[in-house]
């Protein structure tokens, strides 16, 4: 039997513990008191490992280009449980030259100390959840740290020699005011870091902030709002050298997240840890949700997979237009049909995708268009 | 002793009467237990509401089409009679045919919840009655339960009907109690039936039902004569003659048998398979030395509510159209032609005797042929004359004209509420905002009043039950019955998306309505359309001139810019099903209406929760 090199190959490792839930998160993460028994936050990373070792043994030690230990808090479980995590990953497989290696972390869950511990370990990334400055903001988001500590968890992780540094931050937040997303975009500047994230906010259902907007507690985001903010972080992120590379991300030069990237050109990725989605050679599958489950599962040796999907060729091609036009790379004109690429056409003709590129062969919504990229793959895909 | 046979039974042992009560006051009830008491049905085959045939009369506890069951009964004395138990539609759409119902009988029973007293309907069909100078026989109903209220109502009873309370008849069709006395009544007083059996036959047809197997089943009671099962009938009103397949009585299942006497009622097939060729109220004689002269009162149904019904899925308008074929079978009164909507694409405008009617043949739409429709806002007929002189009749609003008008006339009711005195002074407010005419207020009792209006029908179909129901708790109740046309200033109102004018949404207003109506509508809209690649203005308009203006800001935002990480199968299938949704959007022009924006603009006048 030969096995496809499955290269580019990513790993994402997921640690489901955070100190508190934040209401608007419906992300797959629980506080110690939610986890009930069976669950170990000490050694949790073993069960995390013991997966490593079952992915190298299945795609026999794929070369790993980028790593991103995601949450949850990862920086929950301390510098040490992290950086044996790392040791795992170099016990199993090869890691390219360049590979990239982030961990998220919540701006309180670090001090200088631990951030020097982890580049120490290996990490060459951090990813803060900064989401805003705005002391009222960060309170209807019920995040746990001040404005303040953002700022200085960027400048430690600058100080301890991680060169790359993003911060998250989040906008559209009910009761959120223009200034404060200036004041918000202003720190990641002052910070000096080489990546920013901006998502907008989305009431998910089931969270505790879509009760409380379903109550009339809280006033739904509004579009309009949430569209002059994206303008305001992109015009004060361009003139401070940051360009978007993607709908919600900006870098400077060479800052680009090639993890994100890796997403968005749909290369294999693993997902290690509970509810972790993995991508490999057409086929999508997600870990059982529950950490229990999860490290019972492990435990008893079975699948740890619930949910496969094999991509028909119609869906691979949805997702590759879907992404790519996210992006400011676009997509070669090379992957559109017939139909498709006279859609195109309309678009260049119109404006909607930029005019120039579209002549050398590449598909890329224009800069004024970006916020309309869901109606522009859902026209081009027809 | 046997029981009179059909055909030769003497007019003196026949007692022919109906029931008339509101629904929920026990009439399906009643008639069950007449069923048993005379032993016509044993209690094992007994099924609730035995008479209600259609499912809807069942669930919904109304009676749509009538029947009647021929009941031997002895009487105490050892005295074998016949009942003939007429059953009556009851609602107000079907006034003509109540009043053939009552024009068979010679008797009425009239049944009133003894916890809720009279409606307004039965009041209706009670004075009906009453002016053919039928016997009434009062009672009330429900005595079993714990909040009636018999003594206060008898009361109220004897005053409208002018007895002693002491007469009113106290019964639970529930228990059986009380059943037994008014079976006795019913032979002491109503009459029996006089005719002349010599003359030539006249029979009064009070209901025909169209049946898959044995094709139209025509009800009559006999007058005069007698229709024998070797006659060859015909239809007086339409000169037609048909051969007799069988005649028969209902007692409870058809039984066929050899004739039908003076005073007796029973049925006809004929093999007809339309009841367009049976109608209600048209007079049955034979072909050979038959009658010259009907019995009169006939006249032809006559839509007064019109609506277009549209499939919500444009490949079903064939179906649509067959059932409509098949429904027309068993339904007189329907009229339909084939329509088309810029906005809702092939359907039909639809005529109806009134809105519960509307609502029964698109419940049966929905529910016997799995269509799903879009029905636009009812609306009357307009008579419109030119300032040519030229004489129009406007049956869809987006097909009323906008110049040169000298003459608008629109149809009138004369509406009967009966209400709790308490809300007298809301239901006139209501009453006067929607044009009424006050023409008389009686208190029926110390706490409950009639009120007696002439309104406009547009004004009744538009809303009109829900706020009466809604400024009175629920305890007002409503009748009407048309009673000619007014002349008004009405304009008609179009709406215009990005300009266009979206004849699905056209309404005939009064000009003193009409900004309020465009305003109301406009708003509506503002909500449901989504917003579009481009603004959308939404605007009411009379002829050229706008009279409110709202708008649908562009789209400035539609990309998800959430942190979804790897879970990339999440952001397709949102994708996919924003792709579903722009499915469900109708394209009207250059904008994009969803589905449920038609259905909340139409149903502006939502007939869903009347009964």
């Amino acid at each position: 039997m030969t096995h496809q090199n499955h290269t580019p190959f990513s790993l994402y490792i997921h640690i489901p513990f955070c100190a508190s839930i934040c209401g608007y998160c419906d992300f797959n993460t629980y506080t110690a008191q939610q986890l009930g028994g069976g669950v170990s936050q000490e050694s949790f990373h073993k069960l995390l490992i013991r997966e490593l070792e079952l992915v190298s043994r299945a795609l026999d030690a794929p070369t790993v280009s980028t790593v991103f230990i995601g949450g949850g808090t990862p920086t929950l479980i301390g510098s040490d449980s992290l950086t044996q995590i790392l040791r795992g990953i170099e016990n199993n497989f090869s890691l390219s030259p360049e590979v990239e290696i982030t961990t998220e972390a919540n701006p309180d869950s670090v001090d200088a100390q631990m951030l020097a511990e982890l580049r120490e370990g290996g990490f060459n990334r951090m990813s803060f959840g900064m989401q805003s400055a705005s002391p009222s903001v960060l309170a209807t988001l019920q995040r746990t740290h001040t404005a303040g500590a953002s700022r200085q968890a960027a400048l430690w992780a600058r100080e301890a020699g991680f060169e790359h540094v993003n911060l998250d931050l989040i906008y559209g937040t009910p009761g959120e005011t223009d200034s404060d997303v200036r004041d918000s975009v202003n720190v990641c500047i002052d910070a000096g870091v080489d990546h920013v994230a901006a998502y907008s906010l989305i009431v998910e259902p089931g969270t505790a902030m879509a009760r409380a907007v379903n109550q009339g507690l809280l006033p739904p985001p509004d579009d309009d709002e949430c569209a002059d903010r994206h303008n305001i972080i992109d015009t004060m992120l361009a003139s401070a050298g940051f360009n978007w590379y993607e709908v919600s991300n900006w870098a400077k030069p060479g800052g680009q997240s090639s993890h994100n990237k890796a997403y968005w050109t749909s290369a294999n990725w693993w997902g290690v840890g509970p509810g972790a989605h993995s991508h490999v050679d057409g086929r999508r599958w997600v870990n059982h949700k529950h950490p229990a489950t999860y490290a019972k599962a492990m435990e008893n040796g079975e699948a740890l997979h619930v949910d496969t999907e094999e991509l028909t060729s119609e869906q691979i091609h949805v997702e590759k237009v879907m992404l790519a036009l996210r992006t400011r790379a676009g997509l070669p004109v090379g992957e559109l049909d017939t139909q498709e690429l006279e859609r195109a056409r309309e678009f260049a003709l119109q404006g909607v995708i930029d005019p120039v590129e579209f002549a050398d062969g590449v598909v890329r919504v224009t800069d004024s268009e970006r916020l309309l990229a869901d109606r522009v793959i859902r026209e081009l895909l027809g | 002793m046997s029981s009179p046979r059909p055909g030769s039974t003497d007019p003196a042992l026949v007692r022919n009467f109906c029931i008339i009560a509101h629904i929920d006051h026990g009439k399906s009830t009643l008639a069950d237990r007449m069923l048993q008491h005379t032993g016509l049905v044993d209690a094992r085959s007994m099924r609730a509401q035995y008479l209600d045939r259609m499912d809807i009369e069942r669930e919904r506890g109304i009676t749509i089409k009538s029947q009647a069951v021929r009941l031997p009964y002895q009487a105490p004395d050892g005295t074998e009679y016949i009942l003939n138990l007429i059953d009556t539609p009851g609602h107000v759409d079907f006034t003509y045919e109540v009043s053939r119902s009552l024009a068979a009988c010679e008797g009425a029973v009239l049944l009133v919840d003894a916890a809720q007293g009279i409606e307004a309907q039965t009041l209706a069909n009670l004075y009906l009655a009453m002016e053919n100078d039928m016997e009434i026989i009062p009672v009330l109903n429900k005595i079993d339960l714990p909040a009636a209220q018999p003594e206060k109502y008898a009361a109220e009873l004897a005053h409208i009907i002018g007895c002693d309370p002491a007469d009113v008849l106290k019964v639970s069709a529930k228990t059986g109690v009380g059943v037994s006395e008014l079976l006795e009544r019913i032979i002491e007083k109503v009459p029996a039936p006089k005719g002349d059996a010599s003359a030539p036959a006249r029979a009064l047809i009070f209901d025909s039902v169209y049946d898959t197997y044995r094709g139209v089943v025509t009800y009559v009671r006999v007058v005069d004569g007698r229709i024998g099962t070797r006659d060859k009938i015909e239809m007086m009103s339409l000169g037609t003659t048909h051969e007799l397949l069988e005649v028969g009585v209902i007692s409870p299942e058809p039984v066929p048998s050899e004739g039908l006497g003076v005073g007796e009622v029973g049925y006809l097939i004929t093999g007809v398979k339309d009841v367009r060729q049976s109608r209600v109220g048209d007079t049955v004689t034979t072909a050979l030395r038959g009658a010259t002269e009907s019995l009169g009162g006939y006249r032809d149904p006559l839509p007064m509510v019109f609506s277009g019904l549209y499939p919500l899925d444009g490949s079903d308008y064939p179906e649509l159209r067959d059932a409509l074929d098949k429904l027309k079978l068993n339904d007189a009164a329907l009229t339909y032609e084939p329509e088309t909507s810029l906005a809702l694409g092939f359907g039909f405008r639809c005529g109806f005797l009134g809105l519960l009617h509307l609502e029964i043949v698109r419940e049966r739409l929905e529910r016997e042929f799995n269509l799903e429709l879009i029905s636009t806002a009812p609306n009357v007929v307009y008579r419109v004359i030119t300032d040519a002189g030229k004489e129009i009749t406007v049956t869809n609003p987006s097909e009323f004209p906008e110049t040169k008008l000298s003459q608008i006339f629109e149809p009138v009711v004369r509406a009967t509420v009966l209400l709790p005195s308490e809300f007298v002074g809301a239901i006139m407010e209501l009453c006067q905002q929607r044009r009424g005419v006050l023409l008389g207020m009686d208190y029926l009792s110390e706490d409950r009043v009639e009120l007696r209006y002439t309104l406009p029908l547009a004004e009744i179909v538009f809303d009109f039950f829900d706020q009466l129901k809604s400024r009175t708790r629920g305890y007002a109740s409503l009748d009407y019955e048309p009673t000619g046309e007014q002349e008004a200033d009405l304009v008609k109102v179009d709406i215009l998306l990005h300009g266009e004018a979206v004849d699905a949404f056209s309404a005939v207003v009064h000009r003193d309505k009409s900004q309020a109506y465009g305003v109301l509508i406009v708003q509506k809209l503002k909500e449901l359309i989504p917003r579009q690649q481009y603004e959308v203005p939404i605007q009411a308009a009379i002829g050229a001139r706008i009279i409110t203006r709202e708008t649908v800001r562009a789209v400035r935002k539609d990309v998800l810019a959430k942190c979804y990480g790897g879970d990339i199968s999440r952001n397709r299938k949102l994708l996919e099903k924003q792709k579903e949704g722009k499915k469900r959007m109708k394209m009207v022009g250059s904008v994009e209406v969803p589905q449920e924006a038609f259905i909340a603009v139409l149903s502006t006048s939502d007939t869903s929760s009347k009964k």
